[in-house]
């Protein structure tokens, strides 16, 4: 299942492990990213707190953990290939895998229709 | 563009939509003991009488005294090519680049900078200057405490006082503590203190390398220990110093700062002066202040950019790494030209004359009746001498014979009224330095 959140995060729940990453549209919106400043394995976040950072040339963008949970793993080939995110920022340019989410956290996350109409809004 | 400042009817607008009543207010949190109520001359007069009145006041300063002055900022000698190139109006008149891009000259002399602040140290990356030696220090603990998220800092007690002032007047308002080790004049850092206090809430162990009271010492014992706690090391370095001593990093220092003022900058009574900060790669993203890289333009041709600007406070606002938006521009640039006369070569031989006439320094002053060296081990161009009376008054009895011998310690550490910090360079002929023991031996 993949739910969208209003700071334009995606996720992506595997029973409870959830994949996390940026939008295509953060992304075109960020610009050539430069720096991808990931979150550190083991570190335990709750709904809406600051994830990570995502550096551009023109800004560095909070990034919110749209579930709560604990980071099981990091995308490390963002380290030396930031640009991976600009390139396939819903598949390939995943940030991070965090489990021990709870399903009801995604509740109030967007599908992707309702997605793109907040975009187009 | 016109340079017309705004009229009284613009500022008024402004003061009216901040809510503030008069321009004076705005300077309502410094001491009214501090302010200026008026200028020691009279209004309406000619630029020959103010050139005559600011002389006066200037000749109260005396220029002509035999300086022994040391510290962390020292009377070196500066070459006319110095000032010659520094004054050239491109630099000269420049300010710190907003549209850095355009300004390649300014950005290249930054960037030969960096360059050689990496070179002196052995780190990985340096930037573009921050104010002086005593801010850099603080920046580097405030690195460290954001790099390892842990508020507990500890401090030799050889650092410069000023510095431990200006460090202490930053982190007042942060939940931070910093424990400063007991202070030993003339002796090397407590180890055994050190391992004591070290465990896993400390983010950096802070030393100073010569220290204050002029001692070297190898501290890469002190970078496994702090290491082994998962804490930085960060040192303060005197940079003519290391012309000659073990870099920071041969020694495992994580962030190097210090006064640049040694290369290339006057004492000019108080600056402005000119601080360095070079680090590890692993905390670069951290390092605060502009950093210039070098790229390539889409012809091929290299050129050169403000980087890394996204730590900055233009950008990150408060979760920007420092509050520093600018650097030591023209300081810096003395400080490059200056290395680039001097070279490899040069520096390790001015560090050398430092070490041989502060040497044959101490050997002449350990004579002296009623007068002991406080150093135990190596010095670089300093150490400190106890005198039978107060520091003060020999210092100001000297001052008749022409001399300026030495910093009082009293002035930062009230029981040691009778310490002298005593310092010499490259200037000093053999004739001054046996001036300066024999005016000691007529006056103790």
């Amino acid at each position: 299942m993949i739910r969208y959140s209003k700071e334009h995060e995606w996720v992506r729940l595997d029973g409870t492990t959830a994949t996390i990453g940026i939008t295509d549209f953060a992304q075109s919106e960020l610009g050539d990213i430069t720096f991808v400043e990931l979150p550190e394995v083991g570190a335990e976040f709750a709904k809406d707190d600051v994830l990570c950072v995502v550096e551009s040339v023109k800004a560095a963008s909070d990034i919110f953990a749209p579930v709560s949970g604990r980071v099981a793993s990091v995308n490390t080939s963002l380290e030396d290939a930031p640009e991976t995110v600009n390139n396939s920022a819903e598949d390939e340019g995943w940030i991070c895998k965090i489990e021990g989410v709870d399903p009801a956290d995604l509740q109030d996350l967007m599908d992707a229709e309702a997605y793109r109409a907040f975009c187009k809004s | 563009m016109s340079f017309v400042p705004h009229t009284s009817a613009e500022r008024d607008a402004m003061l009216q939509a901040i809510g503030v009543a008069s321009l004076d207010d705005l300077f309502a949190d410094i001491p009214a003991a501090l302010h200026l109520k008026r200028l020691n001359m009279p209004d309406g007069i000619s630029e020959l009488e103010v050139f005559e009145c600011l002389a006066a006041m200037a000749s109260r300063n005396r220029r002509d005294l035999t300086c022994f002055l040391g510290g962390g900022l020292y009377d070196h000698f500066i070459p006319a090519a110095v000032d010659s190139l520094a004054s050239r109006g491109e630099f000269f008149t420049a300010y710190t680049p907003y549209q850095p891009e355009v300004a390649q000259g300014t950005l290249q002399a930054i960037f030969e900078y960096q360059s050689m602040i990496c070179r002196l140290t052995g780190l990985d990356a340096a930037n573009a200057s921050l104010y002086d030696g005593g801010t850099a220090l603080m920046e580097s603990v405030l690195v460290a405490v954001n790099s390892t998220r842990r508020s507990r800092v500890i401090v030799s007690g050889s650092v410069n006082p000023l510095y431990l002032r200006i460090l202490r007047s930053h982190v007042r308002n942060i939940d931070l503590e910093i424990v400063e080790l007991p202070r030993r004049i003339g002796q090397p850092l407590d180890r055994q203190v050190l391992a004591g206090l070290l465990d896993e809430s400390v983010a950096a162990v802070v030393v100073q390398n010569p220290d204050f009271f002029g001692t070297v010492e190898d501290f890469s014992d002190v970078a496994e220990m702090a290491h082994a706690a998962g804490a930085l090391l960060l040192a303060s370095v005197y940079p003519v110093s290391l012309g000659l001593l073990k870099s920071p990093a041969a020694m495992g220092v994580d962030i190097a700062t210090g006064e640049g003022q040694s290369l290339g900058l006057p004492l000019s009574f108080g600056g402005p002066y000119l601080g360095f900060f070079a680090t590890r790669q692993k905390h670069v993203r951290k390092m605060p202040g502009r950093v210039v890289g070098e790229s390539v333009d889409r012809h091929g041709n290299r050129c050169y950019v403000l980087t890394l600007q996204a730590r900055e406070q233009h950008i990150r606002r408060e979760k920007a790494t420092s509050n520093i938006c600018t650097n030591q521009a023209l300081c810096a640039l003395r400080a490059t030209i200056h290395l680039s006369l001097l070279g490899r070569n040069g520096l390790r031989e001015v560090a050398e004359a430092c070490l041989r006439k502060a040497d044959y320094a101490k050997r002449r002053l350990s004579a002296v009746k009623g007068l002991r060296v406080l150093n135990h081990g190596p010095t670089f161009n300093e150490f400190v001498v106890e005198l039978p009376r107060s520091a003060d008054s020999v210092v100001s009895d000297l001052i008749g014979r022409g001399l300026v011998a030495g910093l009082p310690l009293g002035r930062f550490y009230p029981e040691a009224a009778n310490a002298l910090l005593i310092s010499f360079t490259e200037k000093l002929s053999q004739a001054r330095i046996d001036s300066l023991v024999t005016a000691l031996e007529e006056s103790l």
